[in-house]
């Protein structure tokens, strides 16, 4: 199926439904039998990136809960006459263009981020989950209508139907997240959906479904107790990578001046305005363009390599 | 083969119409007052008013709308710049030639190590070069364009002096050559990855043991069985990636200040000039439908095997 390999890069490996079953590894065949569950766990448990991933993952979401913990400092005091000062014990990265404490505001970013990328896959997953089950479960027509409508969001470059979407809702109001969210939302559900669909697919056939259906169990039950359980360990793995991605869109959405807007007293603070606005000075002064960028960059590549880890470990076809 | 082909093109009409309708959509649908939206803080004159409203046909019903944009749109007539006072079209031949040399240069920069390096780490599969590879791989896949395209600008240009820091207008193939290996790094991480998979999975196949068999050197294996099944996936995968291509020119052109496509809608984003990012989307979005078509069909004639469902 052609379809299949123009996944882009996240699902350039597909991720098959688990099944109950106990798999057995050869080469591995000491001691009992592991269900594939338990065999995945202890295969995150023994890979360092899983760990790094996950450590760095949970700092960055405490820091967006409680960032007064990493710094004392008031990101949104901001001085003009330290402009580009360097560091002080007091400031431990020094100041930006603003005259605005780069370390402190970098801590304070974190929450902008981490609250548009999870509010993204709560809207993207919802859409994905009722397109994917709908089309997967029932086949026939519904599927061939919601398969046509994927292809053809698929079809449109995600970046650039996002400035679209973004102009449009941003103009003439200051933005909130809720825009970026929904433009985020909107447009990038076809991965996790094929996913689910697929994996829906999968668990559909098996004879236990058919069992279910024929000991009288209305549409909703196996859905929700047969099928969906199956779907979910995939899912969870899109969800988490499209945090990550998630992360990178506000970014650059803000980046363009089309996501998060700047607030006249400097009380908005997203990484994306702080890396805009230290591009044109980049020659003057390279700390307030690093700082933001390293912020960025680990928790994109934390939440990314989560999502790989756990696909790896999930996905018995790799090993 | 036949089939599959006129399927895929049933399925490309279908998606193009779709795909622009819904960029059409996005912008002019229930709006209280398009024009507005589409100047953004710019105050509207009423020569601009009129301009617009004639050039969208916003008095006619909706759907004759995007009959009319369809229709501009295949014709060529993208309308006026409204911050430039000059036909979007004409932009958009003034742009076009930087940007191909932009991507032609990403794309070569990227497939060539990536591939390189993707088969070495597929034959020395669980080495000390394939981690690291697919660490560094894994690492530049997650880093955002708006902190590649800068630091590279930063790390290359400013710090090392190895190139110019910004391109200017009517660059040379020299000026080129940072920004377009930032612009494929991507790309590059991706076709690495994908070339490592490919590899090694071929590697395992039958063929290959009967080519082992039949005593032909290892060079010749992996030289031209092996390496020819790989690059399969990947000539899918560099046809999907032109819209993360577009997608990084505009922050790569916009970092490095490069006249080209990704500039122009840099710009027309930034001087909420709505009349030029309507145009330039829609023409981008074409040339990924027709991309990802040629590609799907040209993927079908290369592997035989390959039939819709």
């Amino acid at each position: 199926m052609s379809s299949s390999q123009m996944e882009p890069v996240a699902t350039s490996v597909a991720v098959p439904a688990p099944t109950v079953e106990e798999v057995e590894r050869p080469g591995v065949a000491t001691g009992k039998p592991r269900s594939l569950f338990s065999d995945a766990m202890h295969d995150l448990r023994h890979n360092p990136i899983f760990w790094v991933a996950l450590v760095l993952s949970l700092l960055v979401i405490v820091m967006a809960a409680f960032p007064s913990l990493f710094t004392p400092n008031n990101p949104a005091d901001c001085q003009l006459n330290r402009q580009h000062a360097g560091p002080n014990g007091w400031a431990i990265f020094g100041y930006n263009f603003q005259g605005c404490d780069i370390f402190a505001r970098s801590v304070y970013g974190a929450r902008i981020s981490v609250e548009v990328g999870f509010l993204s896959i709560a809207v993207l997953g919802t859409i994905a989950l009722l397109i994917g089950v709908t089309g997967g479960y029932f086949g026939g027509w519904a599927d061939a209508v919601l398969s046509r409508i994927t292809e053809i969001v698929l079809g449109v470059p995600y970046l650039l139907a996002g400035i679209v979407l973004a102009k449009r809702l941003s103009a003439g109001q200051s933005s909130g997240i809720w825009t970026v969210v929904f433009v985020i939302g909107v447009l990038s559900w076809t991965t996790a959906c094929r996913v689910v669909r697929s994996s829906v697919i999968t668990a559909k056939n098996q004879d236990y479904v058919a069992a279910a259906r024929m000991l009288g169990a209305g549409h909703a039950r196996i859905m929700l107790r047969h099928i969906l359980p199956n779907a979910l360990a995939p899912f969870v793995v899109v969800l988490t990578i499209a945090l990550g991605t998630a992360i990178s869109t506000e970014a650059t959405l803000t980046f363009l001046g089309i996501g998060i807007k700047p607030s006249g007293d400097g009380s908005t603070i997203s990484w994306g305005l702080d890396i805009s606005g230290a591009v044109p000075h980049v020659r003057e002064s390279a700390t307030p363009l690093i700082v933001p960028s390293v912020f960025l960059s680990v928790t994109v590549l934390s939440f990314i390599m989560l999502g790989d880890a756990i696909r790896d470990a999930f996905d018995p076809k790799l090993r | 083969m036949f089939r599959y082909i006129v399927r895929r093109l049933l399925q490309g009409v279908l998606t193009f119409f779709g795909a622009t309708f819904i960029v059409y959509a996005l912008m002019f649908a229930n709006q209280d007052d398009p024009l507005q939206a589409l100047a953004g803080e710019r105050p509207v004159t009423p020569a601009v008013r009129q301009y617009l409203t004639d050039y969208y046909h916003l008095n006619d019903p909706f759907l004759k709308q995007y009959g009319y944009y369809m229709k501009g749109l295949l014709t060529g007539d993208l309308g006026q710049s409204i911050g430039r006072n000059r036909p979007i079209k004409d932009l958009l031949m003034d742009a076009w030639p930087i940007t191909l040399k932009l991507s032609i240069i990403a794309i070569i920069f990227a497939a060539l190590l990536g591939v390189t390096a993707g088969v070495v780490a597929g034959i020395r599969r669980a080495g000390v070069f394939d981690y690291v590879t697919l660490l560094i791989a894994l690492f530049l896949i997650s880093l955002p364009f708006i902190v590649l395209a800068p630091m590279a600008q930063y790390l290359f240009g400013v710090e090392l002096k190895i190139f110019p820091v910004t391109t200017g207008g009517n660059p040379s193939l020299y000026k080129l050559l940072l920004p377009g290996m930032a612009l494929g790094t991507v790309a590059l991480a991706v076709t690495l990855r994908l070339t490592r998979t490919s590899v090694t999975e071929n590697l395992r196949a039958d063929y290959v043991r009967t080519a082992r068999a039949k005593g032909l050197s290892r060079q010749r294996i992996i030289g031209v069985h092996v390496l020819r099944n790989s690059l399969i996936p990947i000539i899918t995968y560099l046809g999907v990636s032109l819209g993360d291509l577009m997608a990084g020119a505009i922050i790569t052109e916009g970092v490095f200040n490069i006249p080209g496509v990704g500039f122009n809608l840099f710009q027309g984003i930034r001087t909420e000039d709505g009349p030029r990012v309507v145009g330039f989307v829609s023409v981008l979005v074409i040339i990924f439908i027709i991309t990802n078509l040629v590609v799907d069909i040209l993927y079908a004639v290369l592997d035989p095997r390959i039939r819709y469902e």
